[in-house]
């Protein structure tokens, strides 16, 4: 299974404040073993929202919203996707992270939905016209 | 469940995952400790039996890994001390034994505080020893490197677990009769020492993708672990072109995987392949893991292996966005280059099916026909179905309808897939009613476009 593994923005890292070296050296040692157990599959920090946009979405109108966002907490500074064999592998993983921020910060973890998870939903007719409509927005 | 229940089970899980990130290099450590794999997965297991009964006390101590080793060392310290009383059932045997057992404790008590090492390499090129037959080198990288249990891995293979566990105990067994030792080659020769290695990734790979057998559910978890392997060799060998060749190989076509079955399980050829479903995440990881091949190769002055080449094949696929965009010339080159390398027929056949999409189908027709007349003789392609196929698809391109009937109703005869017989009947019957409906019209006919 596939995992996103989320790393909550702070003040902090809203407000732009670069990671020292030795944060730089800690998180790369930590990268390296995620490497070395074959997991990763990407991972990046992102820059503070102040550089985001948002889209909003309502009926038909379309409205562009330039950052910084307020609600600092709902933010994301960084991700990784790890491909791990259950969720407590992916926990167990995400424990050993040192602290991306610093002072308090939170992780936050995610599977992707997989093929399998649509059941009995995805009925050969749904996946079909799944498939239909993927090739005609491709198409396009 | 009651609440204290529900806790030891979320314990449990938790030392499943510690196992499971934990056991490979715990058992390679161990094995390069005391020389011995059998011994290293026995002191291995040890160690889980003490944390199982520990942790759901204490908990998960904040370093697992080395809690487990230093539990190992101390068990096997105790093991040895105590040997000469004990029947002796390990592979060391006399005073050999005893000399190795005195200077595996001296080791194991100096190395009781180290941290633990990495020394899973070493460990690979142990279980997929050219001493081990296949099914034996990948049920023993599969248990001791992926940490797939004997249960998962006969599941996998659809064969009775007491086969797989059969397996395991006698490559354990061949190992230390032919005292395979614990090592590492030097840098010069790793390369041709990793050949072993790449090969069972491949296969174990190759298992899970082919659709032909097996659990459903194990299939794809085959070609997850293969391409985690790979990607753990290519971290512990990163100056190795062929190891990245093969991470590019497997991700590339393991990007495939969710659009290469239809609804009801029905293979769907490349090119016919919903290309929105192709992994993008694989996809992007495989073309990099090329490029680094490439360039490792071009920094050393070498061509690049058959896994690279395959690789860039596969990358060509990837990197069109239509199957019309395919970049057919430069595949019929890279196939010049991997027929040199890997000079079958096989390889041949796929070159010119190849030629015959970059050239046109005659120039494809031109290759196949020496293929066939080798296959006449008695040649290894005899009984190849994808040879008539493919000469029927080139022959129907062309217009020769009737001989294009005959050779997919060939194909028909040699396959043992009952789907592709299928397909292949259906298309002896539309080339022959082609046939029939041009000699009754202008001749013209019609070659179904491929």
């Amino acid at each position: 299974m596939r995992v996103m593994v989320i790393v909550k923005a702070t003040a902090d890292s809203e407000a732009g404040n670069m990671p020292t070296t030795e944060e730089l050296t800690a998180m790369g040692e930590y990268n390296e073993e995620l490497v070395k157990a074959g997991i990763m599959l990407a991972g990046d920090g992102l820059h503070p929202s102040s550089k985001g946009k948002r889209i909003r979405i309502s009926g038909r109108t379309r409205t562009v919203i330039d950052g910084p966002f307020a609600e600092t907490k709902e933010l994301i500074a960084g991700f990784w996707i790890w491909q791990v064999k259950s969720m407590e592998e992916a926990v167990e993983w995400a424990r050993r992270c040192p602290n991306p921020m610093r002072g308090e910060s939170e992780l936050e973890l995610r599977p992707l939905f997989e093929i399998e998870d649509f059941g009995e939903a995805a009925t050969p007719e749904v996946l079909e016209r799944d498939a239909r409509l993927r090739a005609q927005t491709e198409g396009r | 469940m009651t609440a204290s229940a529900e806790a030891a089970e979320a314990v449990r899980r938790s030392i499943d995952a510690v196992w499971r990130i934990e056991s490979a290099r715990l058992i390679a450590g161990l094995a390069r400790l005391v020389g011995d794999v059998a011994l290293a997965e026995d002191l291995a297991h040890d160690a889980l039996l003490l944390a199982l009964e520990k942790w759901p006390a204490t908990g998960v101590p904040d370093k697992p890994g080395a809690w487990l080793m230093a539990a190992a060392k101390r068990r096997a310290i105790d093991q040895w001390r105590r040997r000469p009383m004990l029947d002796r059932t390990h592979v060391l045997l006399g005073a050999e034994r005893d000399a190795q057992g005195e200077a595996a404790i001296a080791a194991l008590d100096a190395a009781l505080d180290d941290p633990v090492g990495d020394e899973r390499l070493g460990l690979m090129l142990m279980t997929c020893h050219p001493v081990l037959g296949a099914d034996a080198r990948v049920a023993l990288t599969l248990r001791l490197l992926g940490g797939l249990t004997t249960d998962e891995i006969a599941r996998a293979y659809l064969v009775p677990e007491a086969t797989v566990a059969q397996r395991i105990v006698r490559a354990k067994r061949t190992l230390a009769a032919a005292r395979v030792p614990f090592e590492l080659p030097r840098p010069a020769e790793l390369g041709a020492r990793l050949g072993s290695v790449l090969e069972v990734l491949y296969l174990v790979f190759n298992e899970g993708y082919s659709a032909t057998a097996g659990d459903d559910w194990m299939r794809p978890q085959l070609c997850e672990e293969a391409m985690r392997l790979a990607r753990v060799l290519a971290a512990l060998a990163p100056d190795e072109s062929e190891v990245h060749g093969l991470v590019a190989l497997l991700e590339l076509q393991g990007s495939r995987l969710r659009a290469r079955t239809g609804p009801d399980g029905e293979p769907i050829l490349l090119l016919d392949q919903d290309r929105s479903r192709w992994d993008r995440l694989l996809i992007a990881h495989g073309l990099k893991a090329l490029e680094r091949s490439q360039a490792l190769a071009h920094r050393a002055g070498r061509a690049l292996g058959p896994y690279a080449l395959q690789a860039a094949i596969a990358a060509c696929h990837a990197r069109a966005r239509t199957a019309a965009a395919t970049d057919w010339a430069r595949i019929a080159a890279t196939y010049d280059a991997l027929v040199e390398v890997v000079p079958t027929p096989v390889v041949a056949l796929n070159r010119a099916v190849a030629v015959a999409m970059a050239d046109g189908p005659a120039a494809g027709l031109a290759l196949v026909e020496a293929l066939a007349e080798d296959a006449e003789a008695g040649g290894p392609l005899r009984d190849y179905h994808l040879l008539p196929s493919v000469r029927g698809d080139l022959l129907e391109k062309l217009g020769r309808l009737d001989e294009a009937r005959a050779e997919f109703v060939r194909a028909a005869a040699l396959t043992r897939n009952a789907r592709e017989r299928a397909v292949l009947l259906r298309r002896a019957a539309s080339a022959g009613n082609a046939a029939s409906a041009a000699t009754g019209s202008d001749g013209g006919g019609e070659a179904r476009a491929g």
